[in-house]
């Protein structure tokens, strides 16, 4: 089997496994856990897109996946639409966000980029708090429509459902989001795309030199990221049932966006996903054992650590021990 | 083939360039030297569309640039070397070729060949056959240098321009690089424009030789009568 083939089967099997899980798991928590994980995973994978690849970092994380959530609330109130709807909606809405944003900002480099997008996060989180129509700074409330089906077939439902309840849908539906965008970064890391960006982060001029356009490289850099991010922020709403400014548009999204990449490693795909499922299990772990309070905490120490000790992530760490033992 | 007609630059209230006046001949191989601060690597970074805020026009095959970006020069066949080399660090000798044969390097210039075999050609033809896959970071100064030629190289260029190429080389190393553009002049007849301080190379490389000073053009003739200009001795030495 060609390493190719082997990846996408790895893929479906997973995408199955957790199907089979929502079926035969019956303690709601792992549901709850897995969800957490998983969209720690998402963001960590789309921000890499345009903070490793690239080497632009993004602070705005949180406004992405915001303006993501906000948008299916939107289409939700006013158009009444179903959770596919509100999904596909948020996506599109980000990644237009995202291209605006990255068309007046992409000029600016290094901590200058950084400070415009913490800028946009706190513009965006205003503009959400002062809009009475998506509940304004008290937030609003979600309902789950009853028994929805899709072709005739009964999607939620207690009996002859493809699943038990909703927290168990929106964890496979994220599960499936996370491997579409493992999917996503895989083939750009093996594409021209990819290998302009990689010459673009090595050196901006020298790569424009080359016959690299490296505005229009980061501009598609910056759509593909905030629309997985917007992705993302379109399931938070239906999965909280509750949504207010303060939560979708939380720094903590930011900070552990950029933080499980820095600790996996930024040069692949497995460095995100490594940081999100390593941290994300022992902030669940200090969750139920110590308090919810100590999350941030974990990270900001394994972040100083891995910057002082480690600033490969753990993927430089594991090629470190390989060449040392060979 | 290249025209340089009434270029200006200013930064500020300094006059980097003031009213440059410049033409290059097909296959011509042209060196432009001049003190420190005279505003060469000015003139190529106008030229190559690093920058573009500049007065006058910049005319290449005919063809006004003005307007275009860096990149798009880059593919009309305008290939730059950097005086302090900027190599893509995290990429491999190879890689760091790959990415011009890769993004500026029409279909119809490959000749049937794939771009590693291009690749492939330009490092032995440089040389740098056993770097050929190792990282940038552990190139000696010579070894890095001749990438940056290579690199620029895989362009496929019409007019090749190497800002100070030989740098911080030794006086062998210095004669390999001459070598090197020579032979890539004879070969393939593309203009060459040389930027350099190493009087020697300079003079025994190029066809005609332009001194700045300045901002301003203060020769444009032979190497062997530039030599004797003297304001191009007082431009180096003073009165």
């Amino acid at each position: 089997m060609t390493s190719n083939s082997k990846f996408y089967s790895v893929i479906v099997v997973l995408a199955a496994l957790a199907y089979l899980a929502t079926a035969f798991v019956d303690n709601q928590y792992y549901f709850f856990a897995g969800f957490a994980i998983l969209q720690l995973m998402i963001m960590a994978l789309a921000w890499n897109i345009l903070g490793g690849y690239v080497g632009y970092v993004n602070f705005g994380s949180a406004a992405f996946f915001g303006l993501g959530a906000y948008a299916a609330i939107f289409v939700m109130e006013y158009f009444k639409a179903d959770l596919f709807t509100q999904i596909l909606t948020a996506g599109c809405f980000s990644a237009v966000v995202g291209l605006a944003t990255g068309y007046l900002t992409l000029r600016l480099r290094g901590v200058y980029f950084a400070i415009a997008t913490l800028a946009l996060l706190v513009v965006a989180e205003t503009l959400i708090v002062n809009w009475d129509y998506v509940g304004g700074a008290a937030g609003t409330y979600i309902l789950p429509k009853r028994n929805p089906t899709i072709f005739g077939i009964l999607i939620v439902g207690k009996e002859n459902a493809l699943f038990g309840n909703y927290k168990e849908l929106l964890f496979f539906v994220l599960c499936v989001f996370a491997l579409t965008t493992i999917v996503i970064c895989r083939i750009i890391e093996g594409s021209k795309f990819g290998r302009g960006l990689e010459a673009l982060r090595d050196n901006e001029q020298a790569a424009e030199s080359m016959g690299v356009p490296t505005l229009k490289l980061k501009l598609i850099a910056t759509t593909i990221s905030a629309s997985i991010m917007g992705f993302t922020g379109g399931v938070f709403p239906y999965y909280m049932t509750f949504v207010d400014p303060i939560s979708a548009f939380n720094l903590d999204i930011s900070v552990n966006a950029l933080a499980m990449p820095l600790i996996g490693g930024t040069a692949t795909w497995l460095g995100p996903v490594l940081g999100a499922v390593i941290l994300g299990t022992l902030q669940q772990i200090a969750t139920v054992t110590i308090s919810s309070e100590i999350n941030l905490l974990i990270v900001g120490a394994f972040l100083v650590a891995f910057v002082i000790f480690a600033p490969d992530g753990f993927l430089g760490l594991i090629k470190k021990f390989k060449s040392r033992s060979d | 083939m290249l025209e340089v007609n009434n270029l200006t630059k200013n930064f500020g209230g300094f006059t980097a360039l003031s009213d440059i006046n410049l033409s290059v001949n097909p296959g011509e191989r042209l060196g432009l030297i001049g003190p420190n601060g005279s505003g060469k690597t000015t003139l190529i970074n106008c030229v190559s569309g690093t920058i573009q805020d500049y007065e006058g026009e910049v005319v290449f095959n005919g063809e006004n640039l003005n307007g275009l970006v860096a990149h798009k020069r880059a593919r009309k066949g305008i290939s730059r070397s950097f005086q302090i080399p900027k190599p893509f660090s995290s990429m491999t000798v190879k890689q760091n070729l790959l990415i011009p044969l890769e993004y500026g390097v029409l279909e119809n210039q490959l000749e049937g060949l794939t771009i590693e075999e291009h690749a492939d050609k330009i490092i032995e033809d440089l040389e740098l056959q056993e770097k050929s896959n190792e990282l940038t970071g552990g190139l000696t100064q010579i070894e890095m240098r001749k990438l940056e030629l290579a690199r620029a190289m895989a362009l496929k260029p019409k007019l090749l321009i190497s800002d100070e190429a030989m740098a911080g080389l030794s006086s062998s190393e210095v004669d390999d690089i001459l070598k090197i553009l020579i032979a890539l002049n004879d070969a393939t007849k593309i203009t060459i424009v040389m930027i350099e301080h190493i009087m020697r190379a300079v003079m025994s490389f190029s066809e005609r030789v332009v001194c700045l000073d300045a901002g301003k053009v203060i020769a444009n003739s032979t190497p062997d009568e530039v030599i004797k200009n003297p304001a191009v001795e007082k431009a180096y030495l003073g009165e």
